[in-house]
């Protein structure tokens, strides 16, 4: 009886929560396309630098029925999936041996919290000299610009593991790699997706940055997309890669923000957004 | 009359944490001797080393000096409720069946029966975030059987609870413990409690920690806390405790 009421309530709860949830995006929506047209209607800059959100839209819309923008996109999520999978798999590989083996924190702890600050953009000309103008040197940038907060993810998550928890294992009689599997790590996933979060977006950033840098002929992406817009200097096509990249860098987090609710909510533990 | 096998021994044990010069003396020379079947109640303030003592017997920690003898599989239920938040309240327990060698096929019908001891058939698929404080500890409880152990160690398995949970959960505890025959170290440092349940009560002081003085209780069950007979002991525990510390007349706690 208990049980059905509360979960009945939770219901209602998460009906209201998605309504509290949409109506600030709505209105945060509303207010950028209201100030951006009363910027164009002002003409503070010529109509052909600065379209309204109507031409806007309208070229976004135009964009969407060309074969050339899906195969940009589809460019652009390959890299930053291939890119944030590798960065994900080295990250908590590297993450892992790190928080257990100590000399090796000794040694390359403060090196992964280094990376994580270097901007990796900086990466770029060597990568370029290193790589070439190709493939290898955007993947490579990516996985350093994600890769280090996963590892740190993973680090944090295994340091915070309460004490409690590794000496219950050890009552219950799990072995080393028992207490690994069914109690460390499940007990560091709450941050360990937090750095994962924080990957993705160092990851999306450094694969904008590198298809800015290392245009590769006869392969469309979201990068060339931008920077061809910006030599012909098509505007309203600009922006709307512009959007469709702030659109896609959302999702893709809001993904993981209601994946890391899953598991907070799992755990009862306080849901911060 | 010959005595019951001999399950626990601490045989003038002395434990230390912290660098020498600058140590904290935890226990000093402990010898305790517990036989099969025994409900021993530990009591004692807080600080005095219990969770220490346990912790040796457990074999999570070695002693500085002195013999630790442990007759059989040990069992230890925490201070702290320490159910793992990401796993219900059958998964917990599924977990110490697990790696008490328990056959997978076998762990269903172990966990249901173990759920029932406990009296919680119906939240089996609960989290602990989802639990009462009284419902954790029962399920915390359970995980403890659940590994199979004939030697239960207790932590103060009980402190954060109210009254009226903790009374009832003393009732089942001991319905189990006597259904199964188990030998069990109960620590407490409430001095009601440790007469509640004990077979017999081990005193023991603070700074350092050691036995101060021990007492069986021969009162019938079932007992309730709340009777003169356990009023009357506690009370003269505590004295004794007050005595020992060289602190003269305070407020029963
Ligand atoms: N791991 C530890 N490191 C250092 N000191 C400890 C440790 N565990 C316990 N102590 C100290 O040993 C003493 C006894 O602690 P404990 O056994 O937890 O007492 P109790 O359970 O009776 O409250 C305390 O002074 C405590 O600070
Ligand atoms: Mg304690």
């Amino acid at each position: 009886m208990t049980i059905n009421n509360a979960s009945r309530t939770q219901t209602t709860f998460s009906a209201r929560n998605a309504w509290a949830w949409t109506w600030p995006k709505l209105f945060a929506i509303a207010l950028v396309l209201g100030g951006w047209e009363l910027l164009f209607l002002s003409e503070w800059r010529p109509s052909y630098v600065l379209p309204g959100p109507i031409e806007t839209f309208d070229a976004l819309f135009k964009m969407a029925g060309t074969e050339r923008f899906w195969l940009a996109v589809k460019t652009t999520m390959t890299r930053a999936g291939t890119g944030f999978i590798l960065a994900l798999v080295l990250g908590s590989i590297v993450g892992i041996a790190v928080a257990r083996i100590k000399p090796l924190r000794l040694a390359v702890g403060n090196v992964i919290t280094g990376l994580q600050v270097m901007p990796s953009i900086a990466w770029f000309p060597l990568a370029i000299l290193v790589f070439g103008l190709n493939e290898q040197a955007i993947l490579f940038v990516v996985v350093l610009g994600a890769g280090p907060s996963i590892a740190n993810g993973v680090i944090a998550g295994i340091d915070h593991v309460p004490p409690a928890f590794t000496r219950l294992g050890r009552v219950l009689g799990a072995g080393p790699i028992a207490l690994y599997r069914d109690i460390v790590l499940p007990a560091a996933l709450p941050t360990y997706v937090a750095g994962l979060v924080q990957g993705w977006s160092f990851a999306w950033r450094s694969l904008m940055a590198g298809e800015l840098l290392v245009i590769i002929a006869e392969t469309p992406s979201l990068g060339t997309t931008l920077d061809f817009a910006r030599q012909m200097s098509k505007v309203p096509e600009l922006i709307a890669t512009m959007i469709v990249i702030l659109l896609i860098g959302m999702l893709v987090d809001s993904v993981f923000g209601t994946i890391s609710r899953k598991i907070r909510r799992d755990r009862g533990l306080a849901i911060d957004d | 009359m010959k005595q019951a096998e001999l399950m626990l021994r601490a045989d003038n044990v002395s434990k230390s944490f912290g660098p020498e010069g600058a140590a904290t003396v935890a226990l000093s020379g402990v010898d305790m001797s517990i036989r099969a079947g025994e409900f021993v109640t530990i009591v004692g303030a807080s600080g005095c080393g219990k969770s220490t003592l346990l912790n040796l017997f457990a074999g999570l920690d070695k002693p500085s000096s002195g013999t630790i003898e442990v007759n059989g599989k040990v069992a230890l239920m925490f201070q702290e409720a320490t159910l793992l938040p990401w796993l219900t309240a059958r998964k917990n327990i599924e977990l110490a069946l697990n790696y008490a060698g328990v056959a997978r096929s076998d762990r269903d019908a172990r966990v249901a029966e173990l759920l029932d001891i406990v009296r919680l058939g119906d939240w089996a698929d609960k989290r602990p975030h989802e639990l009462s404080g009284g419902m954790r500890q029962r399920v915390a409880l359970a995980r403890c059987l659940a590994q199979g152990a004939r030697i239960v160690l207790m932590d103060e398995p009980l402190g954060a609870l109210d009254a009226m949970t903790r009374d009832h959960l003393h009732d089942e505890i001991e319905s189990i413990v006597k259904a199964q025959g188990l030998t069990v170290v109960f620590v407490t440092h409430n001095m009601r409690e440790a007469v509640r349940l004990g077979d017999r009560v081990i005193l023991m002081g603070s700074r350092p920690g050691r036995v101060v003085y021990e007492q069986s209780v021969p009162l019938k069950r079932p007992r309730t806390m709340d009777s003169n007979d356990i009023a009357s002991r506690a009370a003269d525990l505590t004295n004794r405790l007050k005595a020992e510390q060289g602190i003269l007349e305070g407020a029963d706690s």
